[in-house]
Order: C-alpha cells, then structure tokens, then sequence
C-alpha cells in the first residue's frame, strides 16, 4: 500500500508545470498568484558555478559572482528566459540549450547567457549608447 | 511648443531612426548567438590593466573635473587609480561603467560612487548620504562610518560598511547585498524589493518597513520590526551563504552566523490584485 501512494505523489509532482508553486492563503483569498513565478531570493550554489562565469568573475576582478547573485532562470511565454535588467527585457534560452532540472544549473546557464548577451555587439544598449553617448 | 516635425537639425538619435519607430503594441527582438564569441566587458568600454597603476590628486579640483580626469585615466589603460585629498567632496567616482580598481586615501561627501556598474573601490574613510546609490554591479569597501540611505536603491553588487550607518540603509534597493560590519540606524531596508542586507550589530526602530521582497540578516539586537516584515527560519543555505559573503567583506570571519536573525517580507501590502479596496483592508 505504502509502495503505491508513493508512486502516485512523485506522478502528481511531475505533471506540475514549471514555475507554478503552491497557493498562499492570501493567494487563495484574492484568487490570483501574487509575485514572481521563481524564487528570486535563491541564493547561489558556488559548486555549480561554469568555467565561463569563473572567467569572467576573474577578468572583472571580483571575488564573487557580485551581481549574479540576483540572476535567476525565469520564464517568459512559457519559455525558459532570463531578464536583462539592461534592455528591460527578457532573453528567451535558445531551445538548442537543454535545462537541467535542477534550479541551480538552470541559474547558472541564465547568467552564463545574461553576460554572454550584454557583451554582445548586438545588445540594445549599443545602439543606445551610439546614439545618447554624451561623454 | 516646438514642432519637432520641422525641426531640421536632427540629432544622432533622431538620424538613426530611434524617434520615428513605432514601439507600441509589439515585442522587439533582437537575435544573438552565444557562441559568437568571448567578451568579458560591456561593448565600447575601456580595456584597463590592474597593474598599471596611477595617483590623482583632486585637492585643487571640482568633482565633476575629478570625474572626468578618472575617465581619462581609464581611457589610457589604466587599472588601478589611487585618489589622494578626496576632502569630502560630493559625488565623486559616479557613474563609472568599467572595471576599475579605485582607491580614495580619505572620506567622500554626499552621493559618492552613485550610479556605478563594474568597479572595485575602497574608501579609506568615511562617507557621507547616500554612498553607491543605483549601484549596478561592483565593490564598494567603506573603512570607517557610513551617512543616511547607504546604498540607496542599489540593483547589485556588494556595498560593505566596516563601521556603523545612519537611518534608511538599503531604502527601496532592487537587488545587491549591504554588508555592515556596525550598528545600523531606522528603517533599515524600508520599501527594500529585492536583495540582501547582513548587519552583524544592532539595528534601530522598523526594521524592513514596507519592504516587499528580500532577506535581512541581524547580528545584534533589533529595535523594532516595520510593518509586513517577519522573521523567517534560517536555513544551511542562507548559513552558508553568509559565511562566504563576510569572508569576501573582509569582516566579521569569526562571527556566528547559526545566530544571526533572518527576516523576510511578510507580502501583506501586496497590492499587484483585483481586490477592490474595502476587501484590501479585510485581507490585511
């Protein structure tokens, strides 16, 4: 009997979609979920962290990943994405990447491709710059 | 009023095409490839080397003056900036989008390093209201005392206070970490919406009022808690955390983390519903 609840639990946690938690009482009471759809308060796993960020957090001098440490694997339309806080906007991950599971990883690709997107000759804020450059 | 329509001088933006496009009612998009190549630094920023080493002396300079001279100096390779006689000038090191290793031999006034995004300061001083507001990313080191709203509205990087700070620390900060190694004073972390502060002393009355997101970490004694700010269990995690964060803010190694109070948002003044306002005040 034990052996079947069990089974049944770990299906009903699969079918969950991504980013969607358990209401609060209060969400219950307005009828609407309040905040954001991940935990922006996670903070960061120092194992996790890639070869890439580890460059970068040398290059800029940091002991750290500094501001980071506030990037977080969203999701925009459904899709994975990370925000740039830079174009005010969201950068969806290429479906090319495959996630892994674990929200710690995914955290890790987010800011990996955060950096990777405001280096990026193509970023909005170049055309911007180019334009309102004072000094 | 001016028309701009026959405005014939056009400025660089309005050339390029940045005023005549229709943004409204659709999604910009921008395509890039995260293979397209390695670079560490924002576009158009200088590429400056830690171990060219240099002094300024801004006794005889006004701080917008001083500004620009530390510009100069990034824009000829320079990494490491030593700035002797800042004598409380305000609004020195602002908005500084680079990576920089600047260090100021004295105290700083009102709104220092505001605005910056990348570097690495320490001040051997004090510093007045203020100190690192909308700081982007970066270090900043403070030696001595902070003033009022130390890291105001602050987005990231990590702001460290060695000695105690007024009132307001952290006012309306978005993200980032405070690090104070003294007392903080009232309304620490009010209408905070993202981030983390860490006061390893004592903290004034109304500790995290309005604050809608984020975590507080207190060494010492609280005077009072703010409206909607709870406490929350401290878990390994945070622990942690915490002692990795007082490692890089050269402070506090020794300190018990395990005893450190945690408080969190308690989302009461939520208001981002379709609750009418009368059902507002029943829920809260």
């Amino acid at each position: 009997m034990d052996k079947k609840k069990t089974k049944t639990k770990i299906k009903k946690e699969k079918k969950l979609k991504l980013g969607t938690f358990k209401e609060t009482a209060r969400e219950k009471l307005i009828g609407q979920h309040i905040g954001y759809r991940y935990d922006v308060n996670l903070l960061p796993d120092y194992k996790k962290i890639t070869p890439f960020l580890k460059k970068y957090v040398e290059a800029m001098g940091w002991d750290d990943l500094n501001w980071l440490e506030d990037v977080h694997m969203g999701y925009e339309e459904d899709r994975p994405a990370v925000f740039c806080r830079n174009a005010n906007g969201w950068v969806t991950i290429p479906k090319s990447i495959k996630l892994p599971n674990n929200q710690q990883d995914r955290d890790m690709i987010a800011r990996e491709l955060l950096v990777k997107f405001q280096m990026s000759k193509k970023h909005p804020l170049v055309d911007l710059k180019k334009a309102y450059l004072k000094f | 009023m001016a028309n701009l329509k026959t405005t014939e001088n056009k400025t660089k933006s309005q050339s390029m095409g940045m005023h005549s496009e229709v943004l409204t009612g659709r999604t910009q998009q921008k395509f890039f490839n995260p293979d397209e190549g390695e670079n560490l630094y924002y576009f158009g920023t200088y590429d400056v080397d830690f171990n060219k080493r240099t002094e300024l002396d801004v006794k005889e300079m006004t701080a917008a003056d001083a500004n620009k001279e530390i510009d100069n100096l990034m824009s000829q390779g320079f990494g490491t900036i030593v700035i002797k006689n800042p004598q409380g000038k305000h609004s020195l090191g602002v908005g500084i989008l680079n990576k920089l290793n600047l260090i100021f031999e004295g105290s700083l006034g009102y709104f220092g390093m505001g605005s910056c995004d990348g570097p690495t300061v320490r001040i051997n001083g004090r510093v007045g209201w203020s100190c690192a507001e909308n700081l982007m990313a970066g270090k900043v080191v403070i030696e001595k005392n902070a003033g009022s709203c130390f890291g105001a509205a602050i987005r990231g990087g990590d702001l460290i206070c060695k000695g105690s700070v007024g009132a307001r620390t952290g006012i309306d900060m978005k993200g980032g970490t405070i690090i104070v190694g003294g007392d903080a004073g009232a309304f620490t972390g009010f209408m905070m919406q993202r981030g983390r502060i860490i006061i390893l002393g004592d903290v004034g009355i109304n500790l995290g009022d309005s604050m809608y997101d984020g975590t507080i970490f207190i060494g010492g004694k609280i005077g009072s808690f703010g409206s909607d700010a709870i406490p929350a269990d401290l878990t390994d995690t945070d622990q942690d955390w915490l002692k990795r964060k007082l490692k890089v803010a050269e402070i506090g190694e020794k300190f018990d983390v395990s005893k450190m109070t945690k408080i969190v948002a308690g989302k009461k003044l939520w208001n981002y519903d379709n609750l009418e306002p009368h059902e507002k005040k029943g829920a809260i």
